[in-house]
């Protein structure tokens, strides 16, 4: 189970993810960072609700990167718990995709990369 | 002690299964981290083998079986659907899941890294996924 919201402040975009991004849930984030990366260019996904990750959801994740790059999108997560955390580190994936610990350190990375 | 649980193939019930292992998993071993790893891993085979073998048919089901020592772990996933031949199993790396955009390739991925040992065994119509782990911390 899976909710996303979304709200903007200032600039930013804010992707709010709860609850669990499996095989059976990962379309729907993956519907939504597909959909704003079409218009927005700082977004930052909080993750204090994200209960549980498996690799359906880093594909997500990953696999915008290579067009964010070129579109020059700049995301990053932030609020990530320790088990969710750890399955991005397992494969070394925290070293490509920005993850902080709170909004205010997001919003600061994203104006700073 | 063995646990055994079945699950139809439609990735909804991945959330049940990850309660079951979780539940398990719990009964035996303090440490948080190692149940959490063993969970994904098994939610990570278990998707593989809904979506790649069985087309996420829900007539067709798959049988978990958890058999837990004292220090080990020894996980079966059983089906009787294509088999998967893990010495086909080109591991991509990191640098192709992001150019070529991949979104898949990632599980078998992490369950190699989190459990010691995984094989995958043709026996009669069944085909096993064997996961072992050695567990240090139990209750």
């Amino acid at each position: 189970m899976i909710t996303i919201q979304t709200n903007k402040e200032e600039d930013f975009y804010i992707i709010k993810v709860s609850g669990e991004v499996d095989a059976s849930s990962s379309i729907h984030l993956d519907n939504k960072i597909g959909e704003i990366i079409k218009t927005e260019k700082k977004i930052i996904v909080d993750c204090n609700d994200l209960q549980y990750i498996s690799s359906a959801g880093l594909g997500v994740f990953m696999s915008y990167i290579h067009e964010m790059e070129e579109g020059e999108i700049k995301m990053v997560l932030f609020g990530l718990g320790s088990n969710v955390k750890n399955v991005f580190h397992i494969l070394g994936l925290d070293q490509l995709i920005n993850m902080v610990e709170s909004k205010e350190d997001a919003k600061n990375l994203v104006d700073a990369i | 002690m063995r646990y055994n649980y079945s699950a139809r193939c439609s990735k909804k019930n991945l959330a049940d299964i990850r309660s079951f292992m979780s539940k398990t998993l719990n009964n035996h071993f303090k440490s948080e981290i190692d149940i959490h790893h063993m969970v994904l891993a098994v939610d990570e085979v278990c998707a593989n083998l809904m979506i790649h073998s069985h087309n996420c048919d829900p007539n067709k089901s798959i049988e978990l079986f958890v058999d837990v020592s004292k220090q080990e772990v020894i996980i079966e996933i059983q089906d009787t659907g294509n088999g998967f031949n893990i010495k086909n199993y080109q591991e991509p790396t990191i640098k192709e899941i992001i150019v070529e955009k991949k979104k898949g390739g990632l599980g078998l991925m992490l369950v190699k890294r989190i459990m010691d040992k995984v094989e995958f065994i043709k026996s009669n119509n069944n085909n096993i996924c064997r996961l072992k782990k050695k567990i240090l911390a139990s209750k």
